[in-house]
């Protein structure tokens, strides 16, 4: 079954988002929605210094099999991709919360966050 | 939607499978990594629980007769032993399926149509059986796919595979059999023997072989081949793999590139069909006019092979594009494992359709460059 890491916060469309408050919060796709997507080949994020919105899609995900949009699961400016992950996409198979990060975000407001115990009961994951 | 299951359906999930509903049945999409699982059938091998597909036997002194009537090729060309690709049409040309029909004898047909359209393909079958002639054909269609399973062992590591589970003086009715032949071998399974149709076909581009087993005997073959083969480098393989293997060895697929509504000369399978045969066969006036119209030729849209330079793949049913106006669809799109880069079977219009044609693919509102190959993508050496 898949990972759900206790420490993250997790939007409906399965990105999960790591903040403290002390800076900005990292944001990835669940290893439930890595899985489901099989392995990815291909990543399109949105630029360094663009804004996202909550709820709004700013890029997409692409696997062998489909082709998903990402959505972001808070509002703020993009400061920094993971520039790994654009050159190699299975990354976020093998690591999708350490390695396959996929980018930062200064963040001036949360979407709809689940808790890891509420996403892994509604998505079927492991904590 | 009915939800059936294989007799191997404990098989894949002890085995940790991810599960989609194909055809109405529940099978394994991957076990761990489509993509770990499409190259071990390139380079060494892959099991396959293929149990969804149909099984319909045609058996009686018309058989030959009947089948040359119900499908489009002539199967009364076929020689005992060997199998044949063919179609069934409707009255207007349209494919509801496209099959392989196994002849076991004189007056014996196994015909495997897909599993979505197994009970259609029989009940057509039965249809045509009596209504094909004054009197009926002489001839029993028995649809037995709920009680058969069938199991394909597909990669360059196949018949070394499949050598160690059949008694030595059999080796040679494996290692003899041609590509598109079935033969009757001894399977070894826990030291009870069985014998069992294996033949030498598949839907991945690669050697390989399929073998039909009933049911209560389909899990200690699963696992037998999987024990065995795992010094062979053979691990379970997913539908998801096999879409990409057929997909890469140009192999259509019913439903995305077949259809009622699309007719052979179209789909490229214009040598399938044979108007040349004396009997008259379902679907002949339609076909025969098609062609004459230069259906896939010169009228029409034709299917074709696309490549593309990024990384970005075509999806079934994005638009493909000349100069910004719609000039054909999508039909099967990926990213090819073997390759490298996107791949795409297409529908176009026939003017654009000569490989090196350059062409866009319509990709969620950006277009991008995409190129006419011809197929397949991939052949193996042999």
């Amino acid at each position: 079954m898949s990972k759900v890491v206790a420490e993250l916060k997790y939007s409906a469309e399965h990105e999960w988002v790591a903040a403290d408050g002390s800076g900005p919060a990292g944001i990835g796709i669940s290893a439930v929605a890595a899985d489901a997507l099989g392995d990815i080949v291909y990543v399109d994020l949105p630029e360094v210094g663009s804004t996202v919105t909550a709820g709004e899609t700013c890029g997409e995900v692409e696997s062998t099999k489909s082709v998903s949009d990402l959505y972001a699961p808070v509002t703020g400016e993009v400061v920094e991709i993971n520039d790994d992950v654009v050159s190699d996409p299975a990354l976020i198979n093998s690591d999708p919360y350490g390695a396959g990060w996929l980018f930062k975000v200064a963040v001036t407001e949360e979407g709809p966050l689940m808790s890891a115990e509420e996403y892994a009961s509604k998505n079927g994951g492991e904590l | 939607m009915s939800e059936n299951y294989t007799a191997l359906y404990e098989q894949h999930k002890k085995a940790g499978a991810s599960f989609t509903d194909f055809g109405g049945w529940q099978m394994p999409l991957k076990y761990e990594s489509e993509l770990a699982e499409h190259h071990a059938v390139r380079n060494a091998a892959g099991l396959f629980d293929l149990s969804h597909m149909g099984e319909v036997w045609v058996t009686g002194p018309d058989a030959a007769a009947f089948l040359d009537y119900a499908l489009a090729g002539k199967l009364s060309a076929v020689a005992v032993g060997k199998a044949k690709y063919s179609l069934i049409c409707q009255e207007d040309g349209g494919i509801i399926d496209d099959l392989i029909s196994y002849r076991r004898g004189e007056d014996k047909y196994l015909v495997v149509p897909n599993a979505g359209n197994a009970a259609v393909v029989a009940a057509a079958l039965a249809e045509r059986a009596v209504s094909g002639k004054e009197g009926g054909f002489d001839v029993t269609v028995e649809d037995v796919s709920a009680e058969t399973s069938l199991i394909a062992v597909q990669g360059p590591n196949a018949e070394a595979i499949l050598l160690t589970l059949v008694p030595a003086e059999q080796h040679v009715l494996v290692t003899e059999l041609k590509y598109y032949a079935a033969v009757e071998v001894r399977i070894t399974v826990n030291g009870t023997d069985h014998d069992l149709l294996l033949a030498r076909t598949g839907y991945t581009g690669e050697d390989g072989f399929e073998i039909y087993v009933p049911n209560e005997d389909a899990a200690g073959l699963w696992e037998a081949l999987l024990e065995t083969g795992a010094g062979h480098g053979l691990i379970p393989a997913g539908l998801a793999c096999r879409d990409s293997l057929r997909l890469e060895a140009g192999m259509p697929l019913y439903g995305n590139e077949l259809s009622r509504e699309g007719n052979p000369y179209a789909a490229g399978l214009g040598p399938v069909v044979s108007l040349a045969k004396e009997s008259d066969f379902i679907g002949k006036v339609a076909l025969s006019e098609l062609k004459a119209a230069g259906a896939g030729s010169t009228t029409g849209r034709k299917l074709v092979g696309l490549k593309g330079p990024g990384r970005r793949a075509g999806r079934g049913h994005y638009p493909v594009l000349k100069d910004g106006n719609v000039v054909g669809e999508v039909t099967s799109g990926q990213p090819s494992p073997t390759l490298g880069y996107p791949v795409a079977m297409a529908y176009v219009d026939i003017e654009f359709t000569e490989p090196g044609t350059a062409l866009d693919i319509d990709l969620r509102g950006k277009a991008e460059p995409f190129e006419v190959v011809a197929l397949p993508f991939y052949k193996r050496q042999k």
